[in-house]
């Protein structure tokens, strides 16, 4: 079965590729050994952010190279690196209160709400939405929004007052995981177990079986239910 | 996109059969015929598949065929010429890798006080840790304990793990969670802190802590920026390790980077150095597609062998039962585990099942391949790619309108760019090349057999046997670089170093040469080679 090509231009050069390829895939077809905008090829890690045009439409799109296939005359560029502010802290001594966002990001008082960032954003995030609740000073409110964040820096790449927003969307959810979170009073219950020693002689006694113990011991399990 | 004429007439099979199969419970299979399974269909037993070593400490060992051919190659160093006594980077420990194993190994090194170096192939967290969506387990309910935990791991590793391991494995478990969440991390919870969890393949309790389908994403970010807050950890990004350097008393001392932007060399001196440079799905075995990052390519069990040390395991790779099948674009990228976990059954063409959908890993893959090869009852894509359906909209059945999109944010999104909505239409899946069950021989500390050469994660060998089970990878990555780092941090502080050498690649030359070897390749591979060129 021959595939049909369609014509891609990746930083302006033409190259005839399948058209069913994605993005990264048509770079390898024309010949491009990826070391930057490349990762886990997956749509995880944000490393292969890509800007393109349609021939005949004003539009800029954005996308992961890894996830989006080519279209015909599709003008593309990679922005595998873009540099972002990232303020200094210590999470540990950290408070979870609006004032320390704002210290830490003052730029964030900033932000227009002109929504480029949500246009921008591969996952489809709500970012204008997590940015006005961090201008609140609602924290969980950005953790929630910005969890599916892969920390692409398309948003930053095209913030016209220049946030940073996956830096201060990830600094969010850090203070949320860390403080605002309800405790799990299982695991510190556990925790205690352990060191007072509650297993070691169940482990002790576990390690010195011999293999058909072990594997009658194994088939013996009580299968906790659905 | 979306699905083929004929793939919808197997799809409506599958949801006229779905009402019934609701009732429905697959028996499990005895750990005989698991046995019986897996000698007629997983891939690790296929003879051609691999060879055994003819040099180095494993030699008389099996290994994949692709994975011995770089083992077994010359170095991309010339020991001859090349100058050891201009030093480019001077640290108490270097690290090398950037995924959830390095990130961790890296922050207990500097909580000793002493000056560590992380160097990394691609972007810091581009690693498979990045990938992992289902979950990371930890025995702390009151209906479980580490000693169940123990059980199921060696069970679900056929007996064959280092016992020592397993138990460093599940005792640090929940201090691990502990320590996550000191750091940030977002775990499912109700609202009263309770944590959600789930079962896994080959689990007796459910201990399968998440963070919705990106668990690994949010442990990996969470210990990149915790790495980025501490100014005392250098990191090198782009700049694989090429090859290890020892001192003339044998001990680990450094390495050799590579730019891999500019093919400079840099020469790293170290007191000690941890290896955590994950797996090696990218050198697709037996030509299976894979779910790994694009680095995976085995570069650290390369230098490490080289280098003196030993495997283990090597003879074992895991493949994930449940590869995307269709479309082509998303071929052998992961479909999490957490699908069977919510509920999900495994069905053939005509929408039956055929195995209960949380074996281990390695038994639920060799199922899809006995019904797509032995049977004829699988489906078979325009390209010819067979697969089985993963019918994930029961999951909206069991669990409530809605709970797919909630808990499955990821693998929603995924096909949503092709066409298809999950929570209404199965998946087609096929075993996928996932991870590397074997590697560098470890002790409980991070230790290998090389003197102060430490390894944590995927590189290393033992912990898992000849099968891993769901959720343990992101806590070996973090019980053990956390060891691993902190027992090379320890180590730092009192090692006399003696004067850097490259002998050990020479006689790697010499011992390739006395086995009548004349390897024409060089390793490590580095990035794999998907480049076409027409001429």
């Amino acid at each position: 079965m021959t595939e049909e090509l369609v014509p891609v231009f990746i930083m302006g050069k033409r190259y005839d590729v399948p058209s069913s390829l994605t993005i990264m895939k048509a770079m390898e077809y024309a010949g491009y050994q990826l070391v930057r905008g490349v990762g886990c090829r997956g749509g995880f890690c944000g490393a292969c952010a890509t800007v393109y045009r349609l021939q005949g439409d004003d539009t800029l799109y954005f996308g992961l190279a890894c996830q989006t296939v080519v279209q015909p005359n599709m003008y593309l560029t990679q922005i595998p690196f873009f540099p972002a502010q990232r303020a200094e802290y210590d999470i540990s001594t950290l408070q979870p209160r609006p004032e320390r966002l704002f210290s830490l990001y003052p730029e964030l008082l900033r932000c227009l709400g002109c929504g480029t960032c949500t246009k921008a954003c591969p996952q489809e995030l709500d970012v204008k939405g997590y940015m006005a609740a961090a201008m609140r000073g609602d924290i969980a409110r950005v953790a929630d929004l910005s969890f599916d964040c892969i920390m692409c820096g398309l948003c930053a790449a095209r913030c016209p007052v220049g946030e940073a927003q996956y830096n201060i969307a990830i600094l969010c959810r850090r203070l949320y995981g860390r403080y605002l979170a309800p405790r799990s009073q299982h695991l510190e219950d556990r925790l205690a177990e352990i060191r007072a020693g509650q297993f070691n002689q169940a482990l002790e006694e576990l390690k010195s079986l011999s293999l058909d113990e072990l594997k009658a011991r194994y088939k013996a399990r009580q299968i906790e239910p659905e | 996109m979306s699905y083929t004429a004929e793939m919808r007439e197997s799809i409506k099979k599958v949801e006229a059969t779905r009402p019934r199969r609701m009732e429905e419970t697959h028996r499990r299979l005895t750990l005989e015929e698991q046995q019986d399974l897996l000698r007629r269909f997983h891939p690790d037993y296929l003879r051609e598949g691999m060879r055994e070593l003819r040099v180095g400490p494993n030699a008389g060992d099996r290994t994949p065929n692709e994975f011995a051919d770089l083992l077994e190659a010359r170095s991309r160093v010339d020991p001859r010429t090349f100058d050891l006594s201009r030093v480019d980077y001077d640290t108490d420990v270097l690290v090398i890798g950037g995924g959830g194993a390095g990130a961790s190994a890296a922050l207990l090194a500097q909580e000793q006080g002493v000056r560590v170096l992380l160097a990394t192939k691609l972007r810091f967290g581009d690693a498979n840790t990045m990938m992992a969506q289902g979950g990371i387990q930890a025995a702390d309910r009151p209906e479980d304990s580490p000693a169940i935990h123990y059980l199921d791991v060696i069970g679900g590793g056929h007996f064959t793990n280092i016992p020592e391991l397993v138990e460093a494995l599940v005792m640090d478990a929940p201090e691990v969670i502990r320590w996550l969440e000191s750091l940030g991390c977002m775990f499912d919870k109700l609202p009263d802190g309770t944590m959600v969890e789930a079962h896994g393949g080959g689990t007796s309790r459910k201990r399968m802590h998440s963070a919705r389908d990106y668990t690994g994403a949010e442990i990996m970010r969470t210990l990149r920026d915790e790495v980025r807050s501490r100014p005392d950890i250098q990191v090198l990004e782009f700049a694989p390790a090429i090859e290890l350097v020892l001192d003339d008393k044998g001990q680990a001392a450094g390495a050799i980077l590579m730019n891999l932007e500019t093919g400079d060399r840099l020469l790293v001196r170290a007191k000690t150095v941890v290896l955590a440079t994950g797996g090696s799905g990218r050198l697709h075995y037996q030509g299976f597609p894979t779910t790994n990052h694009y680095g995976a390519t085995g570069d650290g069990v390369v230098i490490a062998y080289r280098a003196g040390a030993r495997l283990a395991f090597m003879d074992t790779m895991q493949y994930h039962p449940t590869g995307a099948a269709y479309p082509e674009q998303i071929l052998g990228l992961l479909v999490t585990e957490k699908v069977r976990g919510l509920g999900a059954q495994v069905v053939n063409v005509d929408g039956e099942q055929f195995v209960y959908p949380l074996e281990t890993r390695d038994v639920e893959a060799a199922a899809f391949i006995r019904e797509c090869k032995e049977r004829g009852k699988g489906v078979i894509t325009p390209t010819g790619q067979p697969g089985v359906w993963l019918d994930s909209p029961m999951i909206e059945w069991l669990k409530g309108p809605g709970t797919v999109e909630k808990a499955l944010p990821a693998m929603v999104r995924q096909f949503k760019r092709f066409g298809i909505d999950i929570a209404k239409e199965p998946m087609l899946v096929y075993p996928t090349l996932h991870y590397q069950n074997g590697g560098v021989l470890l002790q409980t500390d991070g230790s290998t057999t090389v003197p102060n050469l430490f390894a944590a994660g995927e590189i290393s060998g033992g912990v898992h046997g000849r099968n891993r089970l769901m959720g343990n990878s992101l806590l070996e990555i973090t019980v053990f670089g956390r060891r691993a780092g902190r027992a090379a941090a320890l180590k730092a502080k009192e090692v006399k170093p003696g004067r850097l050498t490259l002998e050990h690649v020479l006689a790697w030359e010499r011992q390739l040469a006395e086995a009548g070897l004349n390897p024409q390749i060089v390793s490590p591979l580095l990035l794999p080679e998907y480049t076409r060129h027409v001429r």
